[in-house]
């Protein structure tokens, strides 16, 4: 009997080892994978353990973003007390739609597991403490936001304002804007509800405009073909011919004016001149004259075809098309043809001139502080070198200098007057892109800043199809004033 | 080489029966140590505190563990002084898990949830049942003397479940018994009975069912006589389980009657038999049920269905994984993501809290108790007493085998406990039964033959 009896003990133990393989299979090799699994609610759960940090204003009042603690199986619910203003700027946490913007970019900081933090997460962990999340303090100026907010009105656009002097953002605006609580709602249910309408909803609330979404920036761009020519020594005195209609080289077509016309008296203007009024002619004639490769760098001195804004999830890089024949050359230089920039590319222009040439790098958190106030991780002001570039200055000083006093007397006198404010300089520049295949109206925009000297602030504006004001909608009549309620908001902080 | 060395050892007279008893009351101690250290740790990780009833628990914890010894230590004084601490350890160890498992549905839930507690008072009754035993049973061959009464007995108790009024079905198997003041599930006891049966019956006859005299057709078989009584017990039983769709418990007793034949006969024509019939009958379930044909698709791909068919399965390998190398702690899981967490399913709750280590240590104490029984079994000096821990043996280590297999993914699902860990009464006290009728196995007078150490069974 022994000898059956200690086969069958074997084979016992051996179903025990079977049992320890397989355990050893489970959690280890296929560990991460399981883990990983997105049908996986644990790690959700887990996210949701701990409280994220707050999101502040940079009046260091306003709550863009907190977290509460409920009785569900959720934790935490992340709150945002300011609703849509700030939406496209924050982002979400959405149990079904994962984080977007700030929540993703910063996932770790507000959860609290930043590199940063790790010594303080040791020391919580020995103390017993539980791990709470770093607050974000942002540069964001209410009172700015809420300007644009208005001034953008519901209208399917968006605006970008900047302190030029450091890079600030000091608001990032979108609309028609969403509440993100309602994707944020722990009830699965509402949450697909509302992530259903917003995805139905014609004007794409969800989208953000301001860094994520881009247009032909059209004549703003004649800033930056201006640049290229003052950078290789063509006078803001210097003279165009003046036609109805420039003939374009190895093809039939040609570039008209605004308005069908030539510019002024159909003889010669000069560039001050052009830029006032706007003229398609003069500045698609000086691109084919700097030529395509001059152009190109500029452009790309300037930021486009990079990525602006690290601190923002996904931002769009706008784009300055690398390869031109002589005609595409005369329409990129009006902001035309294949180039597309978004509202923070174009205020990241304006903010460059402003600055004296120097691009700043664009910034949307200040810091990142823990729950009692220490400092974790600083963002200072800081000159941008956009990437494959050596250098931060976009352009001279002399060549920012002859803009700014181009930009001045655009709003003086001649496409901009809509952004006058009372008592300060204003410098900018109007645009009026093609409506976009689907629209019926242009695409307004305006790009400036104030004041005209030592710039607090630099604003780029777009509107879609018009900006409600119909075919017959233009940079000066739409971009302008919205451009000018925006940046008296941040002349009077 | 094993066999060298132990012809070369020195013939060494039993140790004093007192020195064992003080091994077990250490090892004892030790346990209780453990307990309290897993329930602090849980009460550090969930309320950052010292758990309140820790000195209730301790106590109590302490006194019942004391009494067990006692009673060993005054009836049964030869006894095995593992056994008693390692089933003392996992209870211990189950309870502070289900009482993590209720602290994890109170935070999901936000309402009380209790079970602990009703745990701990089922520890209590299984500890008084094991003294009972110890103290009521002085020799274990007393039941070879019952085997009839303790074979119908067990039929009778598989039966119950079937019957109107006190049969109740809960998740789609009859196999409870409502006695008004709490639920029984007459089963587990009915597994005890039908061991102490087959032991009884197969020590009698197993000189019988070696010669192999008649004939059905090509194959020699033993006469039929002989095989009657066992095979209609083994048959009635099968069916009974059958009609109460209790598949895992009736392949379990299969499993184990075969396996105990081959050990009375060390006829290899039993077990190969056994098997094939095994296999016509998995097959033959296959085709004729439904659920077990699903739980064997679910086995295949539980990925297939995940939040169907496959959920529970998937949720206790995504608990299982999360556990990773070292665990997440006591209290630091989510028992609550885990359907059936506190019975079934309470390994998984242990792979996610205690990682692969800590599992691998559980597995591990079950190893230990089962390699004890094994060597117990091969040092009894009557056949009955061989066969009857043989076929306990054989019964825990394959119920175990079946659950963690089944929860790990291992093999297909079937619902059973987790012995001595699971939640739930009637289970415990008759694990503890268990441990009880092996005890006193062991602590019968030695054989005159050289005492084989345990380390005689391969481990």
């Amino acid at each position: 009997m022994t000898r059956a009896l200690r086969r069958t003990a074997v084979a016992m133990f051996l179903l025990f080892g079977a049992l320890f393989l397989n355990l050893n299979y489970v959690q280890v090799v296929q560990s991460d994978d399981l883990s990983e699994d997105p049908r996986n609610s644990r790690t959700l759960l887990r996210e949701y353990e701990v409280a994220r940090g707050l999101m502040l204003a940079g009046d260091d009042e306003t709550v863009l973003a907190e977290s509460e603690e409920t009785d569900g199986q959720l934790r935490f619910q992340r709150r945002y007390p300011e609703a849509g203003d700030y939406a496209h700027l924050t982002g979400y946490v959405a149990v079904n739609y994962g984080l977007t913007e700030l929540e993703q970019s910063f996932n770790d900081e507000l959860a609290g597991r930043a590199q940063e933090a790790f010594g303080r997460n040791v020391a919580d962990i020995l103390a017993g403490r539980e791990r709470t999340g770093d607050d974000l303090a942002l540069t964001i100026d209410p009172t700015v936001q809420q300007a644009a907010l208005d001034a953008l009105d519901g209208r399917p656009g968006a605006a970008v304002a900047i302190d030029p002097r450091s890079g600030a953002i000091l608001a990032l605006a979108s609309t028609p804007t969403f509440d993100p609580n309602r994707l944020a709602d722990h009830d699965r249910e509402a949450a697909a509800q509302a992530w259903e309408e917003l995805n139905e909803d014609p004007d794409r609330p969800l989208i953000n405009r301001a860094a994520r979404e881009w247009w032909p920036p059209g004549s703003t761009f004649k800033l930056v073909t201006a640049a290229a020519g003052l950078e290789q020594g063509i006078s803001p005195s210097a003279t165009y011919d003046d036609p109805v209609r420039l003939e374009l080289p190895q093809t039939t077509a040609t570039i008209g004016n605004f308005g069908g016309g030539p510019c002024v008296d159909g003889d010669q203007i000069t560039v001050t001149t052009a830029m006032e009024v706007s003229c398609n002619t003069t500045f698609a004639e000086m691109a084919m004259e700097v030529g395509d490769d001059a152009l190109i760098e500029q452009a790309e001195r300037f930021g486009f075809n990079a990525e602006p804004l690290e601190q923002l999830a996904n931002p769009l890089a706008s784009r300055f098309p690398t390869e031109l024949n002589e005609p595409q050359t005369a329409q990129t230089g009006i902001g035309e043809f294949d180039v597309r920039a978004t509202p923070l590319q174009m205020a990241q222009v304006a903010a460059a001139i402003g600055n004296g040439g120097v691009l700043m790098e664009p910034r949307v958190v200040e810091a990142v502080r823990d729950e009692r106030g220490a400092t974790l991780a600083q963002h200072p002001a800081q000159p941008f070198v956009p990437p494959g570039q050596d250098s931060s200055q976009a352009i001279s000083s002399s060549t920012a200098s002859a803009l700014r006093a181009m930009m001045i007397d655009v709003v003086d006198e001649g496409t901009g007057t809509n952004a006058q404010i009372d008592g300060v300089d204003v410098a900018g520049k109007t645009g009026t892109a093609q409506a976009r295949d689907d629209e019926s109206a242009p695409t307004p925009w305006f790009a400036g800043f104030a004041p005209a000297v030592n710039p607090e602030v630099a604003v780029a504006v777009v509107f879609e199809d018009g900006g409600g004001a119909g075919a017959g909608a233009t940079g000066g009549s739409v971009g302008a004033p919205a451009a000018r309620t925006i940046m008296q908001a941040a002349l009077a902080d | 080489m094993a066999r060298t060395r132990r012809r070369d050892r020195v013939r060494t007279p039993p140790p004093p029966t007192r020195r064992i008893r003080n091994r077990e009351l250490g090892l004892l101690v030790l346990a209780v140590l453990l307990v309290v250290l897993a329930y602090v740790s849980l009460g550090l990780a969930t309320g950052d505190d010292i758990p309140e009833d820790l000195a209730l628990y301790g106590v109590a914890l302490t006194g019942l563990g004391l009494v067990a010894h006692l009673c060993v230590r005054r009836f049964a004084p030869a006894a095995d002084p593992l056994l008693l601490p390692i089933a003392f350890l996992i209870n211990g160890l189950g309870v502070v898990m289900v009482r993590s498992i209720d602290l994890s549905l109170q935070t999901a839930r936000g309402t009380e949830v209790a079970f602990a507690p009703q745990q701990a008072v089922w520890t209590l009754v299984g500890v008084l049942v094991f003294c009972g035993l110890i103290v009521g049973l002085r020799d274990h061959r007393t039941l070879d003397g019952y085997r009839y009464l303790i074979g119908v007995g067990a039929i009778v108790l598989l039966l119950l479940p079937s019957l109107p009024i006190i049969g109740q079905e809960v998740n789609g198997a009859r196999i409870w018994l409502n006695l008004g003041v709490f639920a029984f599930q007459p089963g587990e006891l009915a597994k005890i009975g039908l061991a102490v049966f087959f032991a009884s019956y197969l020590a009698q006859n197993r000189q019988l069912l070696q010669t192999a005299t008649s004939r059905l057709g090509p194959l020699r078989v033993p006469p039929p006589r002989s095989f009657g009584p066992i095979a209609a017990v083994w048959a009635a039983s099968l069916l009974v389980l059958i009609n109460q769709r209790d598949l895992g418990l009736s392949l379990l007793l299969f499993a184990m009657f075969v396996l105990l034949l081959y050990v009375a006969t060390e006829r290899l024509a039993y077990l190969l038999g056994g098997s094939v019939l095994f296999v016509a009958g998995a097959l033959f379930a296959y085709q004729t049920f439904d659920h077990f044909r699903q739980r064997v698709e679910i086995w295949q791909d539980p990925f297939a269905d995940p939040s169907g068919a496959g959920f529970q399965i998937v949720q206790s390998l995504f608990a299982i994984a999360d556990g990773g190398l070292f665990g997440v702690g006591w209290g630091g899981g989510r028992p609550d993501l885990i359907p059936f967490s506190r019975t079934d399913f309470i390994f998984s709750a242990f792979a996610e809290e205690l990682g692969l280590v800590g599992v691998t240590a559980v597995l591990l104490l079950y190893f230990l108790l089962v390699g004890r029984i094994f060597a117990i079994a091969v040092r009894c000096r009557d056949e009955f007493g061989t066969l009857l821990a043989a076929c306990l043996a054989i019964v825990f280590s394959l119920q175990v085998f079946v659950i963690v297999g089944g929860v790990t993914g291992l093999i297909p699902l079937s619902g059973m406990t987790l012995p001595f860990a699971s939640y739930g009464g009637s289970a415990l006290v008759s694990n503890y039964l268990l441990v009880a009728l092996v005890l006193r196995i062991s602590a019968a007078p030695q054989p005159a033959r050289p005492v084989r150490p345990a380390e005689g069974v391969p481990t």
